[in-house]
Formats: structure tokens, sequence, C-alpha cells
């Protein structure tokens, strides 16, 4: 196999920074790691179990309907993840809300299905769904990160800036509030397709 | 095989709606009793916070607690009213009301059945756990309101939201606002009245809190919501803290008529679970 399947989607192709695909939800789920991580893995399962299935049925999918094939076989997982979090990290389905029921427009999973399920082997395709999820996840977690630290002083909920440093402890120090508004998330991803591209500089237009 | 054929895509189609349905009813029934329970948990949890239980002492949530104990060993009764503050009779506060219909109801105008849960705290003081829901700025938002036997004071309160602004509206599920509601008063001047959200703040008012700066609208929307449900409940609460019972209404103490007013004791303890 081969292994751009596996590099190319955490870089030179990534969902995020360079296809600029799924970024509704990277602004809007990752206030915090811990939501972030779960939409990471939620995504990467459907990506790869999906693309898994589809290959698996491609050459007996008829081709007037098979957007609407893609969209029930994508739709059924998503919901058994919604079914699954509300079953077993209810606290967490809470807080992505509808996000989960969203994963089914994200453009990555349909995107990575037409253009590469359909057209390859069951395995590469559930490798590359599976490495199209991750490399989404990668850029969620990065713009977490620093949206939880600089916003809420924790990360994964733990307080990691000390309490004396703030203010109302007498400190000189207070969160980022614009950290925790979408606006930021924004300006966060901005950053790192920056610098993404200034350090390969293949992506960049001549 | 010709996989364009009209006959083999309607075939087609039709069994892998069939088969995803059914991996779908599958998962749907099989998970549905955890997910219940974690919904049941969830609302205990906000009726116990409510009333200051399984709080730390700055008021955030304490991680450790158990809910499930302490709404089995606190809440001692629990019951449905109706706007005129009478009890309705065969409805479960707790399973079968669903706020989000007794809101419109109440918009409405039509009849609604508030729930109520009436806590022990582990001094023997009673409270009465009152519930409100209403709409945000973004989407729905809801609380309980634990109000001490004298019905005028406020133990405690917590709200929960489904998407208010973060940082902003969504504050009101924070210690900070939730706590303010400790010890305020639901009368204006002798009269009887919601505790409002106040924009600029309440200056220490017997019956404001301070509203969240830059959230006007989801501190309106508060105000708003309790003072429509505090309304509805007003008849249940007035009606036995009045001085003068009316008529048919019972000032009983301990079980025994006290005799300033007409009717019989066996109403004292309205215990819908208990009776049966």
């Amino acid at each position: 196999m081969n292994k751009d399947i596996y590099t190319k989607p955490f870089f030179l192709t990534n969902p995020i920074t360079v296809l600029v695909l799924g970024i509704c939800s990277s602004l809007a789920v990752t206030v915090q790691l811990k939501g972030a991580l779960v939409m990471a893995l939620s995504v990467t399962i459907v990506t790869a179990c999906s693309s898994l299935i589809l290959s698996l049925l491609r050459n007996t999918i008829p081709n007037r309907v098979r957007i609407i094939v893609q969209l029930v076989v994508v739709a059924m997982f998503v919901i058994l993840i919604d079914q699954f979090l509300q079953a077993f990290a209810y606290d967490t389905s809470k807080m992505l809300s509808v996000y989960i029921g969203l994963i089914i427009t994200n453009c990555i999973i349909m995107g990575r299905i037409e253009a590469f399920a359909l057209g390859n082997k069951p395995w590469p395709s559930f490798v590359d769904g599976a490495c199209n999820g991750l490399g989404y996840g990668m850029i969620l977690i990065i713009v977490a990160f620093f949206r939880e630290l600089l916003g809420s002083g924790t990360l994964f909920g733990y307080q990691v800036i000390p309490a004396s440093w703030y203010l109302e402890n007498g400190g000189w120090y207070m969160n980022n509030g614009l950290m925790i508004l979408p606006p930021m998330a924004l300006i966060i991803l901005g950053c790192v397709v920056w610098i993404q591209r200034s350090i390969q500089k293949e992506l960049q237009e001549k | 095989m010709n996989t364009n054929s009209n006959v083999y895509t309607v075939i087609y189609t039709t069994i892998l709606v069939v088969i995803v349905a059914a991996i779908l009813a599958f998962a749907a029934s099989a998970l549905k009793s955890r997910q219940q329970a974690n919904m049941d948990l969830a609302k205990m949890k906000t009726i116990m916070l409510a009333a200051n239980m399984g709080q730390t002492p700055d008021g955030s949530v304490d991680k450790g607690a158990d809910f499930m104990k302490l709404y089995n060993d606190h809440i001692t009764n629990a019951f449905v009213v109706d706007a005129e503050g009478n009890v309705v009779e065969g409805v479960d506060a707790f399973k079968d009301i669903d706020l989000k219909s007794q809101y419109s109801n109440l918009k409405k105008g039509q009849e609604v059945k508030l729930p109520v849960y009436e806590c022990t705290m582990d001094d023997g003081r009673k409270v009465n756990i009152l519930a409100m829901y209403g709409a945000g700025l973004w989407g729905a938002i809801w609380g309980y309101m634990a109000v001490e036997d004298d019905n005028e004071t406020v133990a405690g309160a917590i709200f929960d939201h489904a998407s208010e602004t973060p940082g902003l509206g969504a504050k009101i599920a924070e210690p900070a606002f939730y706590t303010q509601f400790r010890g305020k008063k639901l009368s204006d001047a002798g009269q009887f009245s919601s505790v409002k959200v106040i924009k600029g703040g309440a200056n220490g008012s017997e019956n404001g809190v301070d509203a969240i700066s830059g959230a006007t609208m989801t501190s309106k929307a508060v105000s708003t919501s309790l003072e429509q449900w505090l309304g509805a409940y007003k008849a249940f609460l007035t009606g036995r803290s009045a001085a003068q019972p009316e008529k048919g209404e019972c000032c009983c103490e301990g079980g025994e008529c006290t005799g300033e007013c007409e009717g019989e004791c066996e109403n004292e303890n309205v215990n819908t679970e208990k009776d049966e």
C-alpha cells in the first residue's frame, strides 16, 4: 500500500488546514480538549467505518443512487455514535449537543468516500478514512489545547495555571474570554495554517 | 449484472434501508435503559444542587457526590400542583412532568402541572424545590429553585442551558451567578414577587440579584422565566404561608388542627407516594 495514504492526510492534504473542510465543527467543539478529543475520535470512527463498508459495496451500488446510499451508511454510524455517547458518556454528549449529529454533514466523510473508497479496496479505504479522521482530529486538538489553556486555564478540565496567579487571588493573570468564543478558534486555525505553509513550502502558491 | 436497472436499484435500496433500520432499532432499544438512567441522574443532580446539596463550600459541583443517593435520602416527597395550588393526584412529579410542554401551556395560559420536590435537609428543615423552564437567547434554559418552609426565603437555585454563549450567557450555570439567589426573598414590600435579575447590579436588594455583564438577554430570560413560573407557583406558595388560611384549607401542625380554620387535618401530609 502506498505510504502516502498514511502521511498525506496529516500534512500535505490535511482536511482542515489544506482542504479547508470540516471548519464548522472545528470552531464549535474546540472550547475544551475533552470535547475536541471525543469529536476527533467520533469523526475518525465514522470516516473509517463508512469508507470500509462503502468500499466493500462499491461494485454493487447503483450509480444513480450512489450519494443516497453513502448518506444512509454514514448516517447509520453517526446515529450509533450518538446513541453510544448518550449511554456511556452522557456529560460529553450533552456538551457536544448537536455537533455529533452534524458529523453527517462533515464534508471530509463524503469527500473521502467519493474520492477514495468507491475506487479502492476495503483495507486501503479504511486506512485512508481513519488517517483523514485523525488528521482532522490533530488540528482540533491543537486548537482546543490553546483555547482551553488560555481561555479557561485548564487542560482536560484540570487547572494548570496556578490559582495564585489570578487577579482575584491577588495575582496578575486573567483568562482570555475571547478564547472561548468561536472567532478566536478561527484566528488560531489561521495561525496553524500559516505555520504549516511556512514550513511546507510546496503548499505555497506561486 | 446491470446495477443501473430500476428493479435492481429499488431492491438494493430497500434491502440496505431495512438492514440499517434493523441495526439502529436494535442499538436504540439496547441502550435505552442506560440513556434513561443517565437522564434521570442528571435531573436528580440539578434538583439536589438547587437545595445546595452535593456542592463544595463555594457552590460548585462536588464531583465525588453520589447524587442518586442524595436524592433518595433527602427528597422525602414529590408531588404536582396546579396553578390554584391544589395537588394533582395520579401524576408522578419526576417521571410524568415534561417542563418544556408545561412551559408552552404556561405561555398559552392553559392549565399547568407544576412539580414540587420536598427536600428534608440534614438539619431537619424542609425546603420545597420548584422547577423553571424558559427560552434563553439561543436555546432553552431551565433550573430549579429551593424555597424554605416559610415559603418566602430562597434556599438555593440552579440553572442550566442548552446553548447560551460560552463565557457570557453560559455563566448562569456557574456558582458566581446561582449562589446569589441564596437568602433572597420572594416578596417586595409585603407583596409576593419573583426574584429579579437586575442589570447594573442589585445593590443588596432583597429580591434581586446581579445580572451577568455582557449577557443582558440571557439574564433577562432568567428573570422573565422565574417570574412566569413563580407566578404559577404563587398560589401554592402564598396559599400555604398566608396568615389567613382559605376556607377548606387546614392549618395543622404535627397532624393536629390548631382550630383556627375549617377542615380536616388529613390533608396535612400531601404525600402521593407514601399514601399508596
